[in-house]
This record gives C-alpha cells, sequence and structure tokens, in this order.
C-alpha cells in the first residue's frame, strides 16, 4: 500500500491555519455586520472543513472516485437544506382570498400561534 | 497470519501480502474500497447531523431574536477552548497515521495516547459546561426558566444546543472507544507500512468528528452576538 505521505511540517502548517481561522472566526463574532455576520461564520467554517478534509483526511491525494462520491453526498445535504427552505420560506406568501371569499390575513414565515409576543423584535 | 504466504503459495502463483483479501487484486485496490466505504459511511453520518442542522436552519430564521438571546448564554472561553483542543487531537491523529505509514508503531500508540487525551479533556470541558446548565435551569424540561422575552424561543434553542452537542459527545466517546482498540493494534505491533488502514479509518472517523464541531462552535456559541449588543 502507497499512501501519500506528506512531511510533519506540513500537517502542524494546517494546524497553524486552523488555529488562526478560529480566533479570525471568534473575533468577527464580536464585531456587528448586520446580517453579514452569519454568511462570514458559516464562510470561515466551511474553509476550516475544506482544510481538513483535503489535508488530514487525504482527500487531495484520494482517486477521484472516492472525491466524487464525498461531492456527491454534499450535494445531496445542500440539496436538503434548499428544498426544505424554499418550502417554510415560502408558505407565507399565499396571501389571496381563499374558502368562500373570506380575507385571509398576510402571515408571516413564523408558525401561527407560535406564543411569540406580537410587535417585539424584527418584522 | 505469519504463515499466510507459505499457506497460500500452492494456491497463487505469486506469494502476496498476508493482509490482503481473496476478493482484491492488489493492495492498493483494497486501500481504494476500504477508503470508498468508510466515506460512504461518514456520508451517512453527513446527513444524520444533516438533519439537526436543517432544523437549526429553519427555527434560527424563525427565531433570530432568541437565537441571539440563547447563544450569548452560551461560555465562548469554554467553547473557544474546546475547539483549539479539538483541532489539536485532530493534528496528533493526523501524526499517528502518518506514523504508521512510515512504520514508527511507538510513535502511533504515543499520539494515539494524546488524541485520546485531547478528546477526554474535551469532554470534561463539556461535562462543565451541561453542569453549569443544569445548575442555571437552563436545560429545557419542566424546570426550564430563562429570563428574557423570547423564553419559549429560547427553550428551543438550547434543545437543539443539547441534542446537537450531545450527539457529538456521543460520537467523540465512540471515537476514543475506537481509537483505544487501535492504539492496542499498534502496541502489538500489527500495523506495517503495506497495511495500516485501520489507523487510517479511524482517522477519517475522528476528523469527521473534528469537522462537526468546526461547525457546532459558531452557529451554537457565535451567531448574532454581536447583534445582541447594539
Amino acid at each position: 500500500m502507497s499512501g501519500h505521505i506528506a512531511p510533519v511540517r506540513s500537517y502542524v502548517l494546517i494546524f497553524a491555519l486552523l488555529m488562526i481561522f478560529t480566533a479570525i472566526t471568534v473575533v468577527v463574532a464580536f464585531i456587528n455586520l448586520g446580517p453579514l455576520n452569519f454568511p462570514v461564520a458559516i464562510s470561515i467554517a466551511i474553509v476550516k472543513a475544506t482544510l481538513v478534509i483535503l489535508f488530514f483526511m487525504h482527500v487531495k491525494y484520494s482517486s477521484q472516485l472516492t472525491k466524487m462520491i464525498i461531492g456527491s453526498g454534499l450535494f445531496f445535504l445542500l440539496v436538503m437544506f434548499s428544498l426544505t427552505m424554499t418550502d417554510y420560506l415560502s408558505r407565507g406568501w399565499q396571501t389571496y382570498p381563499v374558502g368562500a371569499g373570506k380575507p385571509v390575513e398576510a402571515s408571516g414565515i413564523r408558525p401561527q400561534g407560535s406564543g411569540l409576543s406580537q410587535g417585539s423584535g424584527k418584522p | 497470519m505469519s504463515d499466510g504466504i507459505a499457506a497460500h503459495a500452492p494456491l497463487h502463483e505469486h506469494a502476496h501480502h498476508p493482509a490482503l483479501q481473496h476478493q482484491f487484486n492488489t493492495m492498493e485496490q483494497q486501500q481504494e474500497t476500504v477508503t470508498l466505504g468508510m466515506w460512504l459511511f461518514l456520508i451517512t453520518e453527513i446527513m444524520f447531523f444533516g438533519g439537526l442542522f436543517m432544523a437549526y436552519l429553519l427555527y434560527r430564521v424563525w427565531y433570530p431574536e432568541a437565537w441571539a438571546e440563547g447563544s450569548v448564554e452560551l461560555d465562548v472561553v469554554l467553547g473557544g477552548l474546546n475547539t483549539v483542543v479539538l483541532i489539536g487531537s485532530s493534528l496528533t491523529m493526523a501524526l499517528a497515521v502518518r506514523s504508521a505509514q512510515v512504520g514508527a508503531p511507538r510513535a502511533t500508540v504515543g499520539w494515539l495516547g494524546i488524541t485520546m487525551a485531547l478528546g477526554a479533556t474535551f469532554l470534561v470541558v463539556k461535562g462543565f459546561e451541561y453542569a453549569h446548565k443544569f445548575q442555571a435551569h437552563h436545560v429545557p424540561g419542566p424546570d426550564f426558566v430563562f429570563e428574557g422575552p423570547h423564553a419559549r424561543q429560547v427553550q428551543i434553542f438550547l434543545s437543539l444546543y443539547f441534542a446537537m452537542t450531545g450527539l457529538h459527545a456521543l460520537h467523540m466517546v465512540i471515537g476514543i472507544g475506537l481509537l483505544s482498540v487501535i492504539a492496542w493494534m499498534a502496541h502489538r505491533r500489527r500495523f506495517t507500512p503495506e497495511w495500516y488502514s485501520p489507523v487510517e479509518m479511524s482517522g477519517l472517523y475522528w476528523h469527521f468528528v473534528d469537522i462537526v464541531w468546526i461547525f457546532l462552535f459558531p452557529l451554537l456559541y457565535l451567531v448574532d452576538r454581536a447583534h445582541h449588543f447594539v
């Protein structure tokens, strides 16, 4: 079996990069970037996960078949997220009257009767 | 297995490595198959955790205020410490696999020992965090007490916190058990530079658990923290 043997130096370098990204994500979390905080945190986490997968898990040196299987697995994870969210986020869009001409109030994206006090927080 | 080559000699025209199973032609093909099978298992794990991340995402979109209130209750220092500990354990795990690759069983056992110690450290810190949550009545259930305008929604956040970190901690416990077996095998000199698949596959599992935490840390401890103080 002739697996790729990476030098110790490269593993330490990857570890150092992961530590730097961890520090960045903690610091950024205390800076108000408005709606950008969440995407920034997720992006840094994806970069860190990619470093671990490529170098610690040796996927960079794996066969094309292994890479394709991993990629398709992550693709179906995204399918689950996106299809579920398109369903839930678009439920509030149905604002036209239904039934016997009875007007229906426009509902938000939150479930009805959730106990959330009216008027508090963001709309 | 030491007499494997001799036993196979009458059946095969050429001798092969004793660790090579009959259904494979070469060690490379066997290694390829083992790696692919492990990744298929890890993909089922990704989907398993993915369901919880899906629930997290949906409730976060519904209740962003509660998410901000809940996440500031978590200890960033302990969470950050655990992140460093766990990524450090991934480094030592990678070095354990490397030691097995170059045929250094003593170093393999040593690195696996450090990896397990770091994993145990993570679990102890997690235990202190859980204990604090129980003392503060921040555990979802009949005793749940939370001061704030969105207490009911914060309870959903903390339910997901316990479900996700609890499932992650269970994977850590399984990982430590797995590594202790691998360390014992390495101690018994079961691995060679030609065959060390169990070390590498346990490494893949350990790194996967690390990746789950890489996402859990910002999503649970850091999310919307800045917005809470404006």
